[in-house]
């Protein structure tokens, strides 16, 4: 699971800042220090391969889906756990609950992920520019950001979504509105101290221009902390983004999705109950496992909160 | 004190002001014309030049949210399109049904994330410790609104011990403090209160841990204080920053409680959000948007200026 992090390295020469720091382990580099301390982690790596293995199966379902996921029979509605054939019953329009399940991981990671991942990058660069430039132009961003904090999130993507209106991209759009102020403040913060060490005053004297000493001292340095902080987010993030469909304000049926299932198989918590809270439970299990991975990522990285 | 206080008041009011354009421009970020659910729809372009005059959309933006403002200031939120109530009225039932539910909900998860918090972070690494740190990733990574569903399927359908939604047996907008309404109340506030447990279970953790490893508790322990001494320092240095976050929890609720009210029909902001969206009744959507938001300013401001007052190692600048 290490694979994530490492594609960050090349790209950002971590390895030149990370050998100054910890010359001993100067061969193995920061990341690879980062992935040993993870593999050793069990409940990172549990999280890890949880989070893994419903990737793959939210990928393969169409090829691996017992059933077709939109196909209903009014016959066959609310089948308890164990029906022959449909071993997780069948929801409210008599589909298949496995398959339908394993087809809405799609959307739901989709919509939980992209978020973050668009965030963390206008976030890093609105942060980054506000804490290396500083003066006005950090006033401006920062107060800016502030205002966008005295929405508490959940209120603020109903908020924003409410006012776009229901929809996948909607929903992404009001989400990334959300995490851009949070990750944009962490990276601040973290590039306004960076910016006060001596490496970076060293790299000044010896002639490097402003992109190159963001390029090199800042990017290699502050990318790890606010990847740490994104990863937090994610949690979050896929929470956020099924509790919007659930209110009905992302996916549209009949896409099957995890949040969206839970809202249609409300009114079957008398008839079926264990169905009906089945899409909730995959909602859980994704996103503690994002927690307990991020943590782990965290005590590997060695990130103070 | 008081001149921090004012300090504080005046950094709050731009902010203040950030939130009330956020909330006028939420109108005009919605697609198609914010008056179309209000109009006919064989309404003649006369017509719609009309109403667009009595509503003030026929002048600039600026001009615009100056008089929104204005009306504001004055208390006047605007009239539901789906209603024809005022907003100001609608919001005010609804946020007193929340303010109950998340006083409530924060109380509980105080008491108990501090109790789990304190017991993690004093026995750090002991079987006690796993346990309450996998209470607090549940409080921080369970889909509340599943919680809540959980919860009435294993108490209402299940077991038939509370009712499922509602705030009352007459079904009344209107929470009253007596046994009957009480019991309607418990499973929306054992819901949303997870939350604020886990958040603050995780923060007395790393709290008490940091305040255990500092030379001063060595030193009074050295001095022969017993434990119990020891214990009454930690929750002097603890208490401060635990009772910050439980502040902030309370806002984070009664403006996140959206999703739970949904779920037990409680009638609070989120159940009158819900409704706003769904019959796409702006005014009553940016109505209580703003009241909840403002809320959370004056709520962070209150923080501040309490942590401030009642920890002296912060500096008041």
């Amino acid at each position: 699971m290490s694979a994530p992090v490492q594609t960050l390295d090349a790209p950002l020469g971590a390895d030149r800042t990370a050998a100054a720091v910890a010359p001993f382990a100067a061969s193995r580099g920061f990341w690879g220090n980062v992935g040993r301390k993870l593999l050793r982690d069990p409940v990172a790596m549990a999280a890890a391969a949880v989070i893994l293995a419903i990737i793959v199966v939210a990928i393969a379902s169409p090829w691996i889906a017992p059933m077709d996921p939109y196909r209903g029979s009014m016959l066959r509605r609310l089948r308890p756990i164990g029906t022959p054939g449909y071993p997780l019953g069948s929801d409210e329009l008599g589909r298949d609950m496995l398959s339908r399940l394993m087809m809405a991981g799609r959307l739901s990671l989709f919509m939980g992920v992209t978020p973050v991942i668009v965030a963390f990058v206008i976030g890093s660069g609105v942060g980054i520019l506000a804490g290396f430039v500083g003066g006005w132009l950090n006033t401006i961003l920062m107060r800016t950001i502030d205002v966008f904090f005295a929405f508490p999130s959940v209120l603020l993507a109903i908020a924003l979504s409410g006012a776009l209106g229901a929809g996948i991209l909607n929903s992404i759009v009001s989400l990334t509105c959300v995490f851009v102020p949070q990750i944009a403040r962490v990276a601040e913060s973290v590039t306004t101290q960076i910016r006060s060490r001596d490496y970076v005053d060293a790299a000044r004297l010896s002639g490097a221009s402003a992109l190159t000493i963001v390029r090199v001292q800042v990017l290699g340095n502050v990318l790890g902390p606010i990847f740490v902080y994104a990863t937090s987010l994610i949690s979050v993030s896929m929470i956020l983004a099924s509790g919007l469909s659930f209110l009905g304000l992302g996916v549209k049926p009949p896409e099957p999705e995890w949040g969206l299932m839970l809202n249609t198989l409300r009114t079957a918590i008398y008839v079926q109950p264990l169905v009906a809270a089945l899409p909730g439970a995959a909602i859980f299990i994704v996103s503690i496992s994002f927690n307990l991975f991020s943590d782990g990522l965290r005590s590997a990285m060695e990130v103070k909160e | 004190m008081l001149s921090f206080t004012l300090k504080r008041l005046v950094y709050v009011t731009p902010v203040a002001l950030g939130v009330s354009i956020v909330c006028f421009l939420l109108v005009h970020l919605a697609p198609g014309d914010p008056l179309s659910a209000i109009l006919p729809v064989d309404a003649t372009q006369q017509m719609i030049d009309e109403m667009r005059a009595i509503y003030g959309f026929d002048k600039p933006l600026p001009v615009q949210y100056a008089l929104w403002l204005w009306r504001v200031l004055h208390g006047d939120l605007g009239t539901s399109i789906a209603t024809g109530r005022p907003v100001a009225d609608e919001v005010g039932r609804a946020v007193v049904n929340s303010l109950i539910l998340a006083v409530v909900a924060t109380l509980i998860g105080f008491t108990l994330g501090t109790f789990f918090g304190f017991v993690a972070g004093y026995f750090r690494n002991s079987i006690l410790d796993r346990v309450a740190s996998a209470v607090s990733v549940f409080g921080v990574s369970v889909p509340h609104y599943w919680l809540g569903m959980v919860m009435v399927i294993v108490f209402s359908a299940t077991l038939g011990w509370l009712p499922p939604t509602g705030a009352g047996p007459d079904g009344s907008g209107n929470w009253r403090p007596d046994l009957e309404h009480l019991r309607y109340m418990v499973l929306p506030a054992l819901t949303l209160s997870v939350i604020p447990m886990g958040v603050i279970a995780r923060t007395v953790r790393a709290l008490v841990g940091d305040i255990l490893s500092q030379d001063f508790v060595g030193a009074l322990r050295a001095k022969g204080l017993s434990d119990a001494g020891v214990f009454r320092h930690v929750v002097k240095n603890a208490a401060p920053t635990a009772l910050a976050i439980m502040g902030l929890q309370l806002g984070y609720l009664l403006g996140g409680s959206i999703l739970v009210e949904t779920v037990f029909a409680w009638p609070g902001t989120g159940f009158l959000l819900n409704a706003a969206i769904f019959q796409r009744d702006l005014p009553l959507l940016q109505g209580s948007i703003l009241v909840l938001a403002m809320f959370f300013v004056a709520l962070n401001l209150v923080v501040d200026v309490v942590q401030t007052a009642l920890d002296p190692r912060i500096e008041r600048t």
